[in-house]
């Protein structure tokens, strides 16, 4: 007879009730995010505390959507941002562009962009979309100075900093 | 008529109007949290502590919504039928007590609206009235699926009317009454948990035929949403379909407020005085004329769970499928039902 299904149906229904919800209730809880994940930017330092980013722009040319502005200007040893020659005075994201492929994390050579963890990206306004500089740079490690330094002449030289091969 | 009886009725009827529409308010947060324990979810829980204001949210939303009426709509009819299709729902529980004599301000106060004598005739009448407001509704949208769900409707509940008729009649007949009030009382002469338990049958072909009459799934053929996009009620916004929304909740208590009191032993505590011992002191203080709205209570609550629970577990019914169980499946089931029961009615006399 159908009526022992329609039993199992509701046993199985009235089974799950005692199951532990699956729900991550959002605010409160977070879910943590993959190894890979690409969320917003970061801007990283060195554990000196000078920033990684040399102002070559070749994220902004490797992004397919356009959304990286960067202008670079000239580091001296009284003002110092970057190891190299140069460094980003103004580093825009527009993140109403941008589509978190990650390219500009492959074309970096410093490693300085990097897509972190965040992803609860909310604005009430188109200009509080455009991500500048304070926004993305990460704070200062311990032990190191912020930015501009001032350094002794000689220390850097050369007109970018060595580069390593990628460690991960 | 003296000006106190009047005050009673009318505290009464408040009570009973207020409860209800409170109630259809909790319900559907009901309805939605034990649905979603069910999906292995935990559902609303943000107004307010556990959601309770969940419900206030709703309607707050619901009456701040834009209310369209389509162009050729037929005006008067389209205003009309959600009203009635309301007002039903909200006079059917009349009948129901919901508990004995109580004394409150030095007046000795039924616990019922109205102890009818036909009681049960009322319930059958009032709930084919429901039938009008979804067909007008229907009707009056000038849209062909809101037509197609108010004919489907009515000729779903028509159907279903004479099961849900026919199992009332063993509670009428081992009772020998149709007062509702007469018909808990004689329960507790009745059966092993003062229930009546001795009709299974007839307690399941209620249960199928009401949720069937309340248009719920899985016979919510007239707002099946895959084929027609929501039914009778497709093109009613706002706090209109609010009352629809309301008339399916309020018939939802109120068919299990009615179940209950038939089949379930209404008001009654469960009769434990079979405990030897302490078993009869237990019982005299479980069924005190004050326990009797709790006992009520939470026997409705059980009837509502597995209302949800049905609508959790089952598909909907195909509509030739459901015509064909309605009358080749459940009306001669419902026909046998009332014969055995009268027949072991005269054996065994009452």
């Amino acid at each position: 007879m159908f009526a022992r299904e329609l039993a199992r149906g509701l046993w199985t229904t009235f089974r799950s009730m005692l199951e532990k919800p699956v729900t991550t209730q959002y605010p409160e809880e977070k879910r943590p995010v993959h190894t890979r994940f690409k969320g917003r930017h970061q801007l990283h330092r060195y554990d000196n505390g000078l920033e990684k980013c040399i102002g070559c722009a070749l994220c902004a040319a490797a992004c397919p959507a356009d959304a990286i502005f960067v202008e670079s200007s000239e580091n001296t040893d009284e003002v110092r941002f970057s190891p190299g020659e140069r460094y980003a005075s103004t580093y825009e994201i527009n993140f109403l562009r941008c589509i978190f492929c990650g390219y500009c994390e492959d074309a970096c050579p410093t490693e300085a962009i990097v897509l972190g963890d965040n992803y609860e990206l909310t604005f009430t306004d188109r200009r509080q979309a455009i991500y500048g500089k304070e926004l993305l740079l990460v704070p200062v490690p311990e032990g190191g100075q912020p930015t501009p330094q001032t350094v002794e002449p000689g220390k850097f030289t050369r007109s970018i900093p060595v580069m390593e091969d990628p460690k991960d | 008529m003296e000006a106190a009886l009047i005050w009673e009725y009318v505290i009464k009827s408040v009570v009973i109007m207020l409860g209800l529409t409170l109630g259809f308010a909790y319900v559907t947060l009901f309805e939605r949290r034990v649905l979603a324990r069910i999906q292995v979810r935990i559902g609303p829980n943000r107004a307010g502590p556990q959601g309770i204001l969940q419900p206030i949210a709703d309607a707050v939303k619901l009456i701040f919504k834009e209310e369209l009426t389509p162009v050729k709509a037929d005006k008067l009819l389209f205003i009309l039928a959600p009203v009635i299709t309301v007002f039903p729902a909200l006079v059917i529980t009349a009948v129901v007590p919901w508990g004995r004599q109580v004394t409150m301000f030095g007046r000795e106060i039924n616990l019922y609206l109205a102890d009818v004598n036909i009681g049960v005739l009322y319930i059958a009448a009032i709930s084919s009235i429901a039938v009008y407001g979804i067909v007008l509704a229907g009707w009056s949208s000038n849209n062909k699926y809101a037509l197609m769900g108010g004919m489907r409707s009515s000729a779903q509940m028509i159907s279903y009317e004479l099961t849900m008729g026919l199992s009332f009649v063993g509670p009428i007949l081992l009772a020998g009454s149709m007062s509702l009030v007469d018909i808990v009382e004689k329960q507790g002469t009745l059966g092993f948990l003062r229930w009546n338990l001795m009709q299974p049958l007839g307690f399941i072909l209620y249960l199928i035929a009401s949720i069937a009459e309340i248009n719920r799934s899985p016979f919510d053929m007239p707002e099946a949403e895959q084929e027609l996009t929501a039914g009778y009620h497709v093109e009613y916004s706002g706090m209109k379909f609010a009352l629809f929304f309301m008339a399916e909740y309020i018939k939802m208590i109120a068919v299990s407020m009615i179940g209950s009191t038939l089949f379930l032993g209404g008001y009654m505590a469960p009769n434990l005085s079979w405990i030897p011992g302490f078993g009869p002191q237990l019982y005299a203080s479980l069924n005190t004329a004050w326990a009797g709205p709790i006992w009520l209570f939470l026997k409705t609550v059980l009837m509502l769970f597995i209302l949800v629970w049905v609508r959790a577990t089952f598909p909907r019914f195909r509509y030739d499928r459901l015509m064909a169980f309605g009358w080749k499946v459940l009306l001669p089931l419902a026909l046998l039902n009332a014969f055995i029961v009268a027949v072991a009615r005269v054996l065994v006399g009452g």
